[in-house]
């Protein structure tokens, strides 16, 4: 059995002629145990889409399923199987970090002590500050205390909506491992992010941008569907280049990418032509390489068609 | 029940960890007890006088005289004409003028009557409506006096006077302390329970910890419990401080019992507690909440008899009276503080606030929702 089912749910916002579609029936399933990520830009739907399954939101048409539970009838039996930590950081700014652990842990009618071993790992990292105010802590310890807060009643999914988002580097990586562990205790995790480099931390990953699904595959999938060649070119003087390129009609595309600009020719031309093609723009110093996509190459694809 | 009682404890660690509000809790009783009762007094006093005496006697002496000692008005200037009396009034120098025409020892003795004019500054209504009232009192006193003077004992008076005295019941002094000090506390009351109940479920809404709470499975009444009782107590102690306050500083002890007030507080505490809750699920900032509960309690004051008397109103501001708890509350208060009304007096009121706090919790608790 899928842990969460969703079928052609469809939302919008507003009402006459101020009618903005967050979701446009999107259909996706999630297996048991998975680490599935979306990933969308802002106002791609991601937060429409986890307020839906965390039965917060009802949506205008369309089914979903938690755990077995239909959101909008069963929806008593999700809250008690879930966890979601909104992106926004939501946990009791005036309650200590211990408090606010005590207080969601008997609102779900369980005890830290009861579910320790499964939030030891985050919340040893923060136990150290247990008698400060939340209001008090770092961005990442806040969002450590928040991911504990979620997971202190066991919850069977958890739904994490861009938890990443204005976390330094470290500490992202930091959560992924986190992340990783909590997989391997069983638990089913939806997170949603806007950073693409993330896509490859995930079992599988649904591209969603204007309220509907691109893609949805495997990382490794996702990059096995990019055929076409791609090339990485290099001079110095990136903004002429870029420019340039983009003006020639037989580029595909060109974007900036690192150091390099990464460029998608047309079917029928290779190396050679691109090589041509520079010169001709006298830039003496170029480099041109070819370069095997990457998960961020794939979705800047799939999101231009 | 455990669940609601770790809400509670919860909601009495923030509200006892957020200083600003618990000063403001306990020394706003203080202040408003402290300065308002002083302040809203109905007694005008040292209203200014400016007289113009064309007669220049000893009556009109005996006159102004008599005015300036009753203690209500002070002579601000003798003008020399109306004119100039009337400027003293436009630079706001003076509230009221009261003219003598010449020949009025004259008049009065010989034609046994004389004329006076007196003229008001009526931008402030009320000191214009009392000083006229006053003056006009003194006059027919000092009318009376003459007269006494010149009838000689026995002779019976051949003028028919009646003269009233009244005698002040329940509040024997006409002490406006009395009358001001049980509203100002039902005002607190109020502003306890509707202003801070609201913005405490808002501030929930703002920082976004209601998302969390309502993905729990917590019962929907559970949490408004777990809401009202702590502001139900805390209206109950801000009751109990501020009725020790009038003890001390106004000595005004209940002539009720305690019993009464505390019952019918309670009720109330619920009614409007009901009315802060509505208002939380209809706002969605702080700002949102404190403009409505500031608008509601305009009109409760204003139209809840505090100041001005309910019966002096137009009949349709009587109606929206008749809306307003706050009204009740007062109405009580007085009852029980200076009359000493007993439960089975006010028990008409009682099942009115208990009928709002019946409905205004009902549509709270139907409007609040734990989804979008």
């Amino acid at each position: 059995m899928s842990a969460v089912i969703v079928e052609n749910i469809i939302k919008t916002y507003g009402a006459k002629k101020n009618v903005v579609t967050a979701l446009n029936d999107i259909s996706f399933e999630v297996k048991k145990g998975e680490l599935f990520g979306i990933i969308g830009p802002d106002g791609a739907g991601k937060t429409s889409l986890f307020r839906i399954l965390t039965t917060l939101l009802i949506a205008d048409k369309g089914k979903a399923a938690v755990d077995g539970f239909d959101v909008v009838k069963d929806y008593k039996e999700i809250r008690k199987r879930v966890g979601y930590m909104p992106g926004k950081f939501s946990l009791y700014q005036d309650l200590s970090v211990e408090e606010n652990l005590e207080f969601f842990a008997t609102i779900f009618n369980t005890s830290i002590e009861q579910n320790y071993d499964l939030i030891k790992d985050i919340y040893r990292q923060i136990e150290p500050f247990k008698k400060r105010k939340a209001g008090k802590l770092s961005g990442g310890m806040k969002q450590k205390l928040a991911l504990s807060c979620a997971l202190i009643h066991r919850p069977s999914v958890l739904f994490l909506d861009e938890p990443t988002t204005g976390v330094d580097a470290v500490s992202r990586k930091e959560f992924w491992e986190m992340l990783k562990k909590l997989k391997e205790q069983g638990i089913t995790i939806l997170v949603s992010t806007p950073y693409m480099d993330e896509a490859g931390l995930c079992d599988e990953v649904a591209l969603i941008q204007t309220g509907k699904i691109l893609s949805i595959n495997t990382p490794q999938g996702i990059i096995k569907d990019f055929k076409k060649p791609l090339w990485a070119v290099k001079s110095s003087d990136m903004l002429r280049l870029l420019n340039e390129m983009q003006a020639l009609d037989d580029v595909e595309d060109i974007y900036p990418f690192g150091e390099y600009h990464h460029v998608l020719l047309k079917k029928e031309y290779g190396r050679e032509q691109l090589v041509q093609w520079i010169r001709n723009y006298s830039h003496e110093d170029a480099v041109v390489q070819k370069v095997e996509p990457d998960i961020e190459d794939c979705f800047i694809s799939l999101m231009k068609n | 029940m455990r669940s609601l009682r770790f809400l509670l404890q919860k909601e009495f660690r923030q509200i006892f960890r957020d200083p600003a509000i618990l000063r403001v809790i306990f020394i706003m009783p203080v202040i408003q007890l402290l300065i308002l009762p002083w302040a809203a007094d109905y007694e005008m006093k040292d209203i200014r006088l400016s007289v113009i005496d064309q007669d220049h006697s000893s009556y009109s002496q005996k006159l102004i005289s008599k005015i300036t000692s009753s203690g209500y008005f002070i002579l601000n200037d003798n003008s020399a004409s109306y004119k100039d009396a009337l400027n003293e009034i436009e630079h706001d120098y003076s509230d009221l003028v009261l003219e003598i025409p010449p020949s009025f020892e004259k008049n009065l003795v010989k034609e046994d009557e004389s004329k006076l004019f007196m003229a008001l500054n009526a931008i402030n209504g009320v000191k214009a409506n009392l000083g006229g009232a006053y003056l006009r009192s003194i006059i027919q006193d000092f009318n009376k006096e003459v007269r006494l003077e010149w009838i000689q004992f026995p002779r019976f008076n051949p003028e028919l006077s009646i003269e009233v005295t009244s005698s002040n019941w329940f509040n024997p002094l006409m002490n406006y302390k009395y009358f001001m000090v049980p509203g100002i506390l039902v005002i607190l009351l109020t502003m306890v329970g509707s202003n801070l109940a609201a913005a405490n479920i808002v501030k929930e809404k703002e920082i976004g910890t209601i998302e969390q709470i309502n993905v729990t499975p917590i019962k929907k009444y559970h949490f408004i419990l777990g809401k009202l009782i702590p502001f139900w107590i805390l209206g109950l102690v801000i009751l109990t401080f501020g009725l020790t306050i009038a003890r001390f500083a106004y000595g005004i002890i209940p002539a009720g019992s305690f019993l009464t007030i505390y019952i019918f507080a309670a009720v109330y505490l619920l009614a409007i507690l009901g009315l802060g809750l509505l208002i939380s699920t209809y706002a969605a900032n702080q700002q949102q909440s404190m403009l409505l509960s500031f608008f509601m309690m305009m009109i409760f004051i204003l139209l809840g008899g505090l100041y001005t008397s309910i019966d002096s109103m137009p009949e349709w501001a009587q109606w929206i009276t008749k809306f307003n708890p706050v009204s009740y509350f007062i109405n009580v208060m007085r009852m029980v503080v200076l009359k000493g009304s007993s439960l089975a007096d006010i028990k008409e009121q009682l099942f009115i606030m208990m009928g709002f706090a019946i409905a205004l919790n009902g549509w709270a608790i139907l409007s609040y929702h734990k989804r979008a």
